[in-house]
């Protein structure tokens, strides 16, 4: 009986949650003032538990960092307990296969269901898949004014391309990142140097500005036997976020002129010899040795985090011989976005925990200072790239930061669909073969049909431009 | 001396393809524990045949990180693999016994039976048993990893064969006769004559057991209960500031130890049951 | 004779299903319920696109038929191909090593050592040995160099970028880790003859080939069997070591994809009713291949060996 009662309880709770839920997307559009109104129906007290899915630490060590709240952590990190009495539970299950979104979506399913302890709290998604989660019919993630945050007010310094990312398809925001991933192009000196007579980032700027003068310094950079880039995965997503619309609308799959261009431009440029035809993709040993001192590789594309964890570790040269600059091309890379999930039972600890590591310019300084991360606010941003004083070692004392911000403002990012992760991961591949050769055209089409509805079956059609 | 001559032709044959073959084996190893031992600087930057210095400074990265339960899950595995290996072999030779020294109506369509589910991927039924494991109240803990193991067919393939070449059904009737009950019967006579079919089979179980992560991925959650291979995938699962491929190699070389002491340990007995097989020479 | 067989087993039938109970029990409920489930999918339209759950909606054969008009078959040729690229040598040489080691004859020198270590590659998780597979054959990597250096080749090869090599790459993979795992099991099979039926054929003036076509492999034939079924079946279920080796695709043009990681990609999907049915199609194709090479080794092997044990006995 007792049971019963409680589970009448829960039921109880979690459609007086779903209502607010409800209420908040459809009053956020009337403006920030009624957001407050409607989160107050959350009248059940604050629970005591949070849970937080992640796929790895990055976002616990953000949070030690820089959540007032935060008292110690166990030792074996999975629970962090907070002054006020409530603890953070972390659950991690590898981004390895999938796993990660397997559990997520297995908890989220079961979401209505579970005892308030066990509910999912908060849960972070990555660009490439955000959508899934902060799609309006779906609804698992709270919308920012449910809970209390004003996008326009206190996400006012965030860059506006992380705010349309994680917005629905009606633009309400249902996330938020501390990050800002811009891509900068990393050179290699000597070679810069070597072939265009410079190393000076603003004359390289000059040179590579954009797709055309690029496609001539390749030309250049060839003549002296360099590579422009690695691999034809190194230009994809400057193409790629740049789409003029979603991939998919309905049960459509359209595939955008834009990649289109990609595939006749990588096409081109391997078979100039632009690029090294022998990589295949990015994240693998071919790819890491060409960052290294032997390789005829002149540039990357890469954000903050690339610079530093993966070029560094597999540059053997002295310190200081890349230097960065304006790409072709601004593209943001990367980015995790923090959610507060529908069923919550504690909306405050969510709404305090997304403000202090996205709206609070301290700490995201804080951030930068300590993990060189392109934190997502303007004027911290904009303070780093005019301080003098703050330059790299591996780029010689450059200061990337520099470059960073404007890249950042340059980023046009269009509406992303749930199907994003699929689309990007599957047509590298397919065209990948058709890139080295191994399959023509038509082919590789057709696999790029087979492997997508095989990922994604509710696909009915996939529309290619004439 | 006409028969000397192309046995030592044969013998240098021998020598030369088990050199060729034990390098093969061995140089893997050889790769992993080098591995080991180089930074993830090094390692991303290529192969190198000599080892690095770094194999302390790795070994204390994934033993004395306190959010990395580096040595509870290698006792998980133990505990997991040991079980099934353990009870897989057991009940496998009890079933493999059962159908092959009693005659019963329903003998043949039970044998037909196991030898239809032999052919079944686990991945066939693994959503459903997942959703099954949930509903008992299974989920995230090691019972699921243990207890099917019980069902092995293919193990109980192995043993039925082993049966028919090994077992002769007089030695069964003369225990029957010394007033032996079926079970001791089992226990004391049956059991001991397939040692070497048991040994092998609990040899290859528990390394299976031991490197499947397909299974433990669906089942387990909480870190306390992660078994090595789920730990291997949170760590190349690592963001790109923890990632750390030195970690990685150094994590693989720490959780193929315990399976090479079981595996050299359990080869000791199959060595036994040559020697058993061959004392009447 | 007989009667008297049949009077006495009849009294201990019981013991028999009393012996194999435990073993259906646990089939039953972990596997034959969540089998149930499967099947029933494979009728319906039932998937999950994001986290909205589509169906079930019952399409009858839909599924099935959606099925053939896909590569499958292709996918089975591709899992057929890397098999037998895999077990053949692997088969080859564990009857040869199997032989080898345990004729009295033949001294080994180390025999112990090679018969711990050709096992050893089975205990690497088969991700991790891919891992290593990758570093080793990429090419920036150690083979291409030291071809290279030995001036075999001009430029690397390019091993993961065409289908030959990456279907070479599984097989030796396959090869490499199962070669000693089979050898160990005919080994113990070879242990289980009667050393008295060699001394007799050797004795009789046989040579050690005549011996091992003559004695050794008719009397193995149930391990064998066994060998070459659980292999098949491993064959058919071929998935970490190619889904590794190539990300999942089955690169080049998806010439290395199998059948498991065709079903592997509709569970990650999470399209339960196209995995039902492709579950289905595996299970019914494995078991009519298992049942043919169970007849063809047992049924003219059934009397044989127990002709040649009563010799022995003899």
């Amino acid at each position: 009986m007792k049971k019963r009662v409680l589970s009448l309880l829960l039921v109880a709770l979690m459609t007086a949650s779903l209502l607010v839920g409800c209420g908040g997307s459809s009053g956020s559009s009337s403006g920030g003032g009624s957001s407050a109104e409607t989160a107050a129906p959350i009248d059940a007290p604050e629970g005591k538990i949070i849970n937080i899915y992640s796929w790895n630490t990055e976002f616990q060590t953000r949070v030690e960092a820089v959540y007032d709240k935060v008292d110690h952590t166990s030792d074996d990190g999975t629970i962090t307990y907070l002054t006020d009495g409530a603890e953070i539970h972390w659950i991690i299950n590898p981004n390895t296969d999938g796993v990660y979104q397997n559990k997520l979506d297995e908890a989220l399913l079961r979401q209505s269901s579970a005892a308030t302890d066990e509910k999912v709290d908060m849960f972070l998604s990555e660009t490439d898949y955000v959508v899934k989660y902060t799609d309006a019919d779906v609804n698992v993630a709270i919308p920012l004014t449910t809970l209390g945050i004003d996008p326009a007010t206190d996400l006012k310094d965030q860059y506006d391309f992380t705010k349309v990312v994680a917005s629905d398809a009606n633009g309400v925001q249902r996330g938020s990142t501390w990050q800002g991933c811009p891509c900068l192009l990393v050179y290699r000196r000597d070679i810069a140097n070597d072939v265009f007579g410079t190393d000076d980032p603003d004359e390289i700027a000059a040179i590579c500005g954009d797709w055309s003068k690029m496609k001539d310094a390749a030309a250049q950079l060839k003549a002296k036997g360099y590579f422009t880039f690695a691999s034809y995965a190194d230009t994809f997503r400057s193409y790629g976020n740049s789409i003029s619309a979603p991939w998919v609308t309905g049960t459509t799959l359209t595939v955008d002129p834009r990649i289109m261009e990609w595939i006749s431009d990588s096409k081109e440029w391997v078979d100039a010899g632009y690029l090294d035809k022998t990589i295949k993709g990015q994240w693998n040993d071919d790819w890491n040795k060409s960052m290294s001192s032997k390789s005829k590789v002149f540039a990357f594309m890469f954000p903050a985090w690339g610079i530093d964890f993966v070029l560094t570790p597999n540059w053997d040269g002295p310190a200081g011989s890349w230097g960065v600059t304006t790409g072709p091309q601004a593209f943001n890379w990367g980015g995790s976005f923090i959610h507060g999930c529908v069923g919550t039972d504690n909306p405050e600890h969510v709404k305090e925990i997304i403000l202090a590591l996205t709206a609070n310019a301290d700490n995201m300084t804080k951030i930068t200072r300590e993990y060189t991360e392109f934190t997502n606010n303007r004027p911290v941003m904009n303070s780093f790239a005019t301080d003098e004083s703050f330059g790299t070692e591996f780029l010689g004392g450059e200061n990337p930061f520099k470059y960073f911000g404007p890249a950042a403002e340059g980023i046009q990012m269009t509406t992303l669909s749930p199907y994003d992760q699929g689309c990007v991961e599957l047509i590298q591949n397919s065209f990948g073969d058709y890139l080295q050769g191994l399959v023509d055209f038509d082919k590789a089409k057709s696999n790029f049909e087979i492997a997508i509805k095989e990922r994604y079956p509710d696909l009915t059609e996939i529309v290619w431009p004439s | 001396m006409n028969n000397k001559k192309p046995s030592n032709a044969r013998s240098i044959i021998a020598h030369v393809t088990l050199i060729i073959l034990s390098f093969m084996c061995l140089f893997f190893f050889y790769i992993l524990l080098i591995n080991s031992t180089r930074s993830h600087a090094e390692l991303q930057k290529g192969f190198s045949a000599l080892p690095s210095s770094h194999f302390m400074e790795n070994f204390r990265a994934v033993a004395n990180d306190g959010t990395f339960p580096m040595l509870r899950g290698i006792v998980n595995s133990l505990i997991v693999s040991g079980c099934c290996a353990a009870i897989c072999t057991y009940f496998s030779a009890l079933t493999a016994y059962g159908l092959y020294a009693y005659r019963f109506k329903l003998k043949n369509a039970a044998f037909t039976f196991i030898m239809m589910i032999l052919v079944m991927p686990t991945q066939v039924t693994a959503m459903g048993f997942l959703r099954l494991i949930t509903k008992m109240g299974m989920y995230d803990t090691l019972w699921p990893l243990i207890i099917p193991s019980i069902a092995s067919p293919a193990v109980f393939y192995f043993m039925y064969s082993y049966l028919q070449s090994s077992l002769p059904l007089a030695l069964v009737e003369a225990a029957r006769i010394d007033g032996s009950g079926e079970f001791h019967t089992f226990n004391r006579i049956v059991l001991p004559i397939m040692k070497p079919a048991i040994a092998v089979q609990a040899i290859f179980t528990f390394v299976g057991s031991w490197n499947n992560y397909f299974v433990p991925a669906l089942v387990l959650q909480s870190k306390d209960k992660m078994t090595v291979p789920i730990l291997i995938a949170t760590l190349r699962g690592a963001d790109y500031m923890n990632f750390d491929m030195g970690k990685i190699y150094m994590m693989i070389t720490v959780a193929i130890v315990p399976i090479i002491v079981v595996y050299l340990f359990l080869s000791k007995f199959i060595i036994a049951g040559v020697t058993l097989g061959g004392v009447k020479e | 004779m007989d009667d008297k067989k049949q009077q006495k087993s009849i009294s201990y039938a019981k013991w028999g299903y009393i012996f194999i109970l435990p073993f259906f029990i646990c089939f039953f409920i972990f596997s034959f319920i969540p089998l149930l489930d499967t099947i029933r999918y494979s009728f319906y339209e039932y998937y999950r696109s994001g986290l909205k759950e589509v169906g079930p909606n019952f399409v009858g054969l839909g599924n099935y038929i959606a099925l053939l008009k896909s590569d499958l078959l292709k996918y089975a040729g591709n899992t057929f191909i890397l098999w037998m690229i895999g077990f053949v040598p692997q088969i080859v040489i564990a009857l040869i090593l199997a032989a080898w080691f345990t004729d009295a004859r033949l001294k080994i020198h180390g025999e112990q050592f090679f018969k711990v270590v050709i096992y050893l590659p089975n205990l690497i998780m088969a991700s991790a040995f891919a891992m290593l597979f990758f570093t080793m054959f990429s090419n920036a990597g150690p083979v291409n160099s030291i071809l290279q250096s030995l001036g075999w080749i001009k430029a690397p090869i390019d091993f993961m970028g065409s289908v030959g090599g990456t279907r070479s790459l599984v097989g030796l993979m396959n090869f490499l880790m199962w070669f000693g795992n089979t050898s160990i099991m005919l080994m113990a099979a070879i242990m289980g003859i009667s050393p008295e039926l060699f001394e007799a054929a050797s004795l009789d003036g046989c040579n050690h080939t005549q011996i091992f076509f003559k004695i050794t492999l008719p009397l193995i034939r149930p391990i064998l069997s066994y060998t070459l079924i659980t292999s098949l079946i491993g064959g058919l279920q071929m998935f970490d070591v190619p889904q590794i080796l190539t990300n999942g695709q089955g690169s080049p043009d998806r010439t290395s994809y199998t059948l498991i990681m065709f079903l592997n990609s509709h569970l990650k999907a999470s399209n339960y009713g196209m995995a039902g049915a492709l579950s289905v199609y595996l299970f019914i194709v494995s078991g009519i291949l298992c049942f043919i090479v169970y007849r063809m080794m047992n049924d003219d092997g059934e009397k044989k060996p127990k002709r040649n044990k009563k010799e022995a006995v003899k």
